[in-house]
């Protein structure tokens, strides 16, 4: 209780930036990744280039990751932009594959009813074909909200703040109670953000 | 001069050596044929001879190989392709509703495309719904799951005459439903073609559907036209594939 006392003000700065740190990576990932995942359902030559290269980005440890951005000039060095380049890029696999399945699962009966009315593309794709796939596309960035939450905390040892920052001070005082300081925001979180995601996501999925 | 403005509105669709591959595998040979205007013209034949194929290369979603199709006297490739499929009605054997959409909405696709005042489109799903024997109070504003099969092509139906297009194609459209149902719809089929003159063009392998709705019969055959008559004339026919299909009657 005296831990608490001392220390609320802190983890609710903290959460904060946490927060921020996931937010706006998830913000520049869907900006990137729904655009990308369309553009693979229109010219598949691009299909196992792309899919292929966010999947090898997912592979790559994640500590390692930050460590590879830190030297890099204008995107790297120590500080909240290296971590939120490496959030943007773990998030993009679960939202352009989401996005590219979302769409080419669409009923073919619906999109030739679509194209034989004299529908364009355009129109198929904004009025049709992205509607009923936005349930699907939703579960991507859940997933990657849910996943860029717990690889907030290592963005810590990047001196991007967060979360990990009580973490990585509790390893190396040996304390237990700072080590929960920032664990348990944290869990506390991702389980928030993937109920209050799953729910919008049930809201928006469209009933066959 | 009056000669010609005869023909074109005679002829609204026009084969003319028409051939169609895919992926160098031919599926249509040498089809040259006219469809007249205001007659119901059903293409039977076995699965897989072409006809889908066939009408598919009338609203332009496939383009032929070799040979040309004339569309009001005007090569589908040619026309705009969105002008030219807003211009003919579409149905299918899935019907294809966009389930995202209510009834009123899916009916009023084409007029919305089109650009139609909201009143006007209105006005026009509520005649529709009326048309195909759907009370407009009770399913306009619902949900194509909340239909039965026979009631979602019945709206198919709707849709695809939304804009008062003058051809329209028929993919096997009652070809999924209990056969109660489908005799039911074939029946007010008639009925509303009798009423509307459309020129309609009608995928099947029913021969009863053929006889009892077409005013003309093309039976098909591995991508050849075998036989264009009149019911009477088929029901005649020699050729051993009309045999087949009308023994299927038997």
């Amino acid at each position: 209780m005296d831990f608490l006392t001392r220390y609320a003000d802190e983890i609710l700065q903290r959460t904060g930036e946490h927060i921020t740190l996931v937010l706006t990576a998830t913000a520049i990932a869907i900006l990137i990744g729904i655009p990308l995942g369309i553009l693979i359902t229109r010219k598949p030559q691009f299909k196992s280039v792309i899919l292929g290269f966010v999947n090898v980005l997912q592979t790559i440890p994640s500590l390692a990751l930050f460590g590879f951005l830190l030297p890099i000039p204008v995107i790297g060095g120590i500080g909240a932009r290296t971590a939120i380049v490496a959030l943007v890029l773990y998030s993009l696999l679960p939202i352009v594959r989401n996005t590219y399945v979302g769409i080419v699962s669409v009923d073919p009966a619906i999109r030739e009813a679509g194209r034989g009315m004299g529908m364009s593309d355009r129109q198929l794709l904004l009025q049709v074909e992205l509607p009923l796939a936005l349930g699907v596309i939703l579960a991507g960035v859940r997933l990657a909200a849910v996943i860029g939450i717990g690889l907030a905390t290592i963005a810590a040892a990047v001196g991007a703040g967060g979360l990990g920052t009580f973490i990585f001070r509790g390893v190396a005082v040996v304390d237990n109670q700072l080590i929960l300081a920032g664990a348990v925001p944290a869990a506390l979180l991702a389980l928030a953000a993937d109920w209050g995601l799953g729910w919008v996501e049930r809201r928006l999925t469209v009933k066959k | 001069m009056p000669v010609q403005m005869t023909q074109r509105e005679v002829m609204v669709v026009e084969f003319c050596q028409v051939h169609y591959s895919f992926k160098h595998r031919p599926l249509l040979f040498d089809l040259s044929f006219t469809i007249h205007r205001g007659e119901t013209l059903m293409l039977l034949g076995r699965s897989g001879c072409g006809k889908t194929t066939l009408l598919r290369l009338i609203n332009h979603l496939l383009t032929p190989t070799a040979g040309e199709i004339r569309v009001e006297g005007v090569s589908t490739q040619q026309w705009n392709p969105i002008h030219l499929r807003r211009r003919i009605g579409y149905v299918i054997q899935e019907v294809g509703l966009f389930p995202h959409f209510t009834i009123e909405q899916n009916i009023g696709i084409v007029p919305r495309l089109e650009k139609w005042n909201p009143t006007r489109i209105r006005s026009r799903v509520y005649e529709l719904l009326d048309l195909v024997g759907l009370d407009p109070d009770r399913f306009a504003r619902r949900y194509p799951h909340e239909l039965s099969g026979g009631q979602r092509q019945r709206v198919g139906v709707a849709r695809a005459l939304a804009a008062d297009p003058p051809l329209l194609l028929m993919d096997e459209p009652f070809g999924a439903l209990d056969p109660i149902t489908r005799v039911e719809l074939q029946r007010e089929f008639k009925h509303l073609q009798q009423q509307l003159g459309k020129t309609v063009v009608f995928v099947t392998h029913d021969t009863r559907e053929a006889v009892t709705l077409g005013s003309r019969i093309g039976l098909m055959q591995a991508g050849r036209l075998v036989e264009l008559a009149t019911p009477e004339l088929f029901e005649r026919s020699q050729h051993p594939e009309a045999q087949a299909f009308l023994n299927t009657q038997k």
